[in-house]
């Protein structure tokens, strides 16, 4: 082959080509991604390396970039929940919950109470399959590839629970404008009791299993440390954050579908290393629980679960037959023919691994004039390449996981 | 104490004078604009002042306005909050279509590094400093800036999504 067609050298081809060391050894570049089984999504990174030392690290990302920004400008409101599902995958319903917020925070809709708490059970659940693939992950990482097998169909039971409430398992598109598209039947509830039930029984041998682990520990503990300072830095927010020991947590600065409502800690860790963002996954576990608990226990009476908005909540589909009014208001919803005003609203909650917020600016037509997503992700894997360094590459791998970073949320 | 937003505007009008304008509160964020030559010091003063204390960047994006005059055709909208107080402040800046460019944050703030280089990907905003400023999410051999509104998501020669059947047009609906 020509030279011409070889693509140009790397720039850490050069300082391997300069740099000897004393004793006749050399340095080596490793090309770890895009696809490796051990990175679990798409995520390059070129890798500097002495021996099993990581000395620079330089991370490509965009392999699964979808342009969700630039269709929402194209797509009316109700329609831009499907691309907030791809984002954090693991915990989709937390995305469709946020983004119909965002809307009910430009529209002044007041949500009933019930059906608040209903979003709060949703949202706590996804919360929970988050940690649970993440922790469970990160163990298969070290080695432990029974736990993961084993708290794994508890993610199973509840996408039967999403099932029921809106017939989707992974990408839910749940929700409407205003609460949710049906009422939660009987056997959504019932399935939630049997999770409650059974679940915090696993997940306690889950935790057992590891957090005095030899093994776990010698693997975990000390690697990846990032300081408070450094994590605020880069923007670090959810658990990691609260692992390098700062108590942020949106449903607690600034609550949001009655989180005021209810009781529970933040838990934080110390040091910022991979044990702590471990330990306090787990522990954020048990919270959501309980909050699912409260949330159950304070449930208000009645059958409310949307808003009385008919201008942008859909009418009965019965109703839609033979009632002229409900038949206006389906078209006009269906056709985006929906009024909105022109205005700008920032919201953010607590995702799965961090604050995701929903930056939304309108100019009163019937889709978004410019809609940003504030990835948690996005914003804290640029701290990678320096929490790697001087790492093994085998606690790279472990970092990487431990950091949740769910691909479809970094690339959008 | 609560951090009033009264108290944020004054410290600001009296450190900045006519470099800060147009504060407003919208929809429980409180916002502002600045001047595009005075954002590093703006929002340096606003990090490092002991009772504003804003210390973190949640969010910084562009957005693009090909209708206004050439002076206000690219936005970088910059979202802080101080968490000791837990107040959340919008910061707008305008910059022109001919020549966006403005001074990166990268090394106040060291997560806006990559979202300099998303805005720079999507809109082409230039920030002056920056230490990496290549693209992020396309791919490097890309010569547009896709967000920006002149490209057309879908090809503009379908009929079957055309507006003026449904007797709208872009501004009415």
């Amino acid at each position: 082959m020509s030279e011409l067609l070889l693509p140009p050298e790397h720039r850490y081809a050069e300082i391997v080509k300069k740099r000897q060391n004393e004793d006749g050894s050399e340095l080596s570049i490793l090309n770890l991604g895009p696809t490796h089984p051990a990175t679990h999504g798409i995520f390059q990174n070129i890798l500097l390396m002495d021996g099993e030392r990581i000395l620079e690290a330089e991370p490509t990302i965009g392999y699964i970039h979808r342009a969700f920004e630039k269709i929402a400008e194209n797509r009316p409101f109700y329609q831009i929940t499907p691309l907030t599902d791809r984002m954090n995958y693991c915990s989709s319903p937390i995305n469709n919950m946020a983004w119909w917020m965002t809307i009910e925070k430009l529209l002044d809709i007041e949500v009933p109470k019930r059906a608040q708490y209903l979003r709060v059970i949703v949202m706590e659940l996804a919360r929970i399959t988050d940690h649970l693939i993440c922790n469970s992950i990160l163990g298969v990482d070290t080695g432990a590839y029974t736990g993961f097998l084993y708290v794994f169909q508890f993610r199973e039971k509840v996408y039967e629970i999403y099932e029921e409430i809106c017939g989707a398992r992974l990408t839910t598109n749940m929700g409407r404008i205003g609460g949710f598209e049906r009422d939660w039947s009987p056997e959504a509830f019932r399935k939630l009791e049997v999770f409650l039930e059974e679940f915090p029984v696993a997940w306690k041998e889950f935790e057992n299993l590891f957090e005095r682990n030899r093994i776990f520990i010698d693997r975990t503990v000390n690697v990846g440390p990032i300081s408070a300072e450094k994590a605020i830095s880069y923007g670090f927010t959810g658990p990691n954050l609260r692992a390098a020991g700062v108590d942020y947590d949106v449903r607690v600065a600034q609550p949001y579908s009655s989180y005021e409502d209810f009781d529970f800690k933040v838990p934080v860790g110390k040091s910022g290393d991979t044990y702590d963002r471990f330990c306090v996954r787990n522990a954020e576990v048990w919270e959501s629980l309980s909050i699912i608990r409260q949330a159950l226990d304070k449930m208000p009476a009645g059958n409310e679960y949307h808003a009385d908005v008919p201008a942008y909540y859909l009418p009965p589909k019965e109703d839609v037959y033979h009632d002229m009014e409900s038949l206006i208001y389906h078209f006009k919803i269906v056709m985006g023919e929906v009024p909105v005003p022109v205005s700008e609203v920032y919201h953010a909650v607590e995702g799965g691994n961090g604050e995701l917020g929903f930056y939304l600016v309108t100019d009163g037509s019937r889709t978004p004039y410019r809609l940003h997503f504030r990835r948690p992700c996005f914003i804290y894997y640029q701290a990678y390449p320096e929490m790697i360094k001087g790492a093994l590459l085998s606690d790279a791998i472990v970092i990487l996981s431990s950091l949740n970073v769910i691909a479809g949320e970094l690339d959008a | 104490m609560a951090l009033e937003t009264s108290e944020i505007q004054e410290k600001l009008t009296a450190t900045f004078g006519e470099s800060v304008f147009n504060f407003t509160q919208e929809k429980s964020i409180f916002s502002l604009e600045v001047a595009s030559d005075k954002i590093t010091a703006v929002l340096l003063f606003l990090k490092n002042d002991e009772t504003l204390r804003f210390n973190f960047l949640t969010d910084l994006c562009g957005i693009h306005y090909p209708d206004n005059d050439d002076s206000h055709q690219f936005t970088v909208v910059y979202h802080l909050h101080n968490w000791i107080d837990n107040v959340r402040i919008k910061i707008k800046t305008y910059l022109p279509g001919s020549n966006p460019e403005i001074k990166t944050i990268s090394n106040i703030f060291l997560c806006a590094n990559w979202m300099e280089r998303e805005a720079y990907d999507f809109y082409g905003i230039n920030f002056i400093g920056h230490p990496q400023l290549k693209r992020i999410l396309n791919m490097d051999e890309m010569i547009s800036f896709p967000m920006r509104k002149e490209f057309p998501m879908e090809d503009g020669g379908r009929t079957d999504k055309d507006d003026r059947f449904f007797g709208r047009t872009i501004n009415n609906a």
